[in-house]
């Protein structure tokens, strides 16, 4: 057991030297592992940050319940009162309308229009969280809604969310695909690196076979080799994705600043970092397995 | 022990070489010492590395298989090249390094393939005088060769083959 850690170390150790010693080489093959693994990362990044965004937005469904300009407290009460009584409202929000004002005028693009109005033309509000996958009911309660007296206008708001959710749904699946098919770009990457490798040291394969190593011995090396490629690419991924992102966060926040909003792309967190570097990494190993299955057979001592 | 008969048996120490696993055969192969016409040297690694080889297969650590390896330089008179590279070697000098390798893992039997053909008269008795010191100390040596003068220099048990076949079989002098 001792001898088999010593030998996992040694071969290790061994492996990052070998690579060190020809580090343009190195440098190269983490970059085109990089960049196909940066093309997943990135539209993967793209997609997350879409999420966050409509998540901002809200895609539960929801209804707007806007009160008519005479209603008085009490009947905003009734209104209420009866939204409280039904099921399929999972939370309940009043906007007044002095609130929503105040909430027009910190967005930028809106502060003059506002500041131009002699009055406040904004209704009180409510706005209703229903409970999600249930459509039926909630049809039903804006209809009935609609009936209420002292209600102007009942508004269904989460159609576009929900579209916009579904979109992003086939985005993640396409961004699965995507990885999928390049995976297979990193394993062949990784299958001909070390294959010339091996050929690089068939004299030491031969001689290692003769002097009693098990193939197990001879293979480890490789293994490590391929993980350690894989590795070094998913790191050029997540630097060249850093990159991309950093680069266009400054159009990014701009652009929401003209929507009022303060958003930024983000980079996925460090416990998902690490997984796409352990995900290359085993891609890594998976083509030196590969590799190493298919040509060590064909040097044996003569 | 890098084919497997095609006809009879091959037994090394108690054990059937035809009837091995695949598994089974670098285990074998451990223990035996191998030397070769072409020496098979690794010609990127220096003369030490070279003889480490063996042992760091074995699972040797790196400190406890460099001592082992200078004393087997020691033996085959080499002590002192540990740096070289076998490049730097005479034909003669490689060919010791070769039965370094070979013992460096203390194997109870040592297989020596040609290994005086491509040397000089002197290098190749200097090189059977190191296979007769290790006989000497209960190692047991089989050289496969093509110099009968070499052979009646060195007599021990001959067996003389051709096409395949055992034509004379001579006991060791002294022998049973």
């Amino acid at each position: 057991m001792k001898a088999w850690l010593r030998h996992h170390a040694t071969s290790l150790r061994a492996t990052a030297l070998r690579l060190a010693r020809s580090p343009v080489a190195a440098a190269l093959n983490a970059l085109v592992i990089g960049v196909t693994l940066a093309l997943p990362l990135g539209a993967w990044v793209l997609v997350a940050n879409l999420e966050r965004l409509t998540g901002h937005l809200g895609a539960d469904p929801q209804l707007s319940v806007f009160l008519a300009a005479d209603a008085t407290a009490a009947d905003g009460a009734k209104i209420e009162a009866a939204l409280r009584r039904e099921s399929g409202v999972r939370a309940l929000r009043f906007v007044p309308k002095d609130q929503a004002l105040a909430e027009m005028k910190r967005a930028d693009a809106l502060a003059e229009i506002v500041a131009s109005l002699g009055s406040n033309p904004l209704p009180d509000a409510f706005v209703v969280s229903l409970v999600p996958g249930d459509a039926p009911t909630a049809e039903r309660l804006a209809a009935a809604l609609r009936a209420m007296p002292k209600v102007a206008l009942v508004q269904f708001d989460a159609a576009w969310a929900r579209r916009l959710e579904a979109a992003l749904r086939l985005g993640v699946l396409a961004v699965g695909v995507l990885a999928a098919l390049l995976a297979f770009g990193l394993v062949a990457v990784t299958f001909n690196t070390v294959r010339l490798q091996i050929l690089t040291q068939r004299d030491e394969i031969e001689v290692s076979k003769l002097i009693g190593a098990t193939d197990a011995y001879i293979r480890r090396p490789f293994f490590y080799q391929g993980a350690l490629v894989g590795l070094a690419g998913g790191l050029a991924a997540i630097a060249i994705v850093a990159a991309c992102v950093a680069v266009l966060n400054g159009e990014v926040t701009r652009l929401a600043a003209t929507y009022g909003a303060n958003f930024r792309l983000e980079l996925p967190g460090p416990g998902d970092l690490v997984a796409v570097l352990a995900f290359a990494s085993g891609l890594g190993w998976a083509g030196a397995w590969l590799s190493v299955s298919n040509h060590l057979s064909e040097i044996e001592p003569k | 022990m890098i084919e497997r008969p095609s006809a009879g048996s091959v037994v090394v120490s108690g054990q059937n070489v035809g009837a091995l696993g695949r598994r089974a055969v670098p285990f074998l192969r451990r223990n035996l010492g191998l030397v070769f016409q072409d020496q098979k040297l690794l010609h990127d690694r220096s003369v030490i590395d070279n003889v480490m080889l063996p042992l760091l297969v074995c699972g040797s650590a790196a400190g406890d298989a460099a001592r082992r390896a200078r004393a087997a330089l020691d033996k085959v008179g080499l002590a002192g090249r540990e740096k070289a590279m076998p490049v730097a070697l005479s034909g003669g000098e490689q060919q010791r390094l070769c039965i370094a390798r070979a013992v460096a893992n203390r194997p109870s039997i040592l297989l020596a393939d040609e290994p005086t053909s491509d040397l000089d008269p002197e290098a190749a008795r200097a090189v059977m005088e190191i296979f007769r010191a290790f006989q000497q100390v209960g190692v047991t040596v089989v050289i496969a060769t093509h110099d009968a003068a070499l052979v009646e220099s060195f007599a021990g048990r001959v067996i003389q083959l051709s096409h395949g076949r055992v034509i004379d079989a001579r006991p060791e002098p002294g022998g049973g």
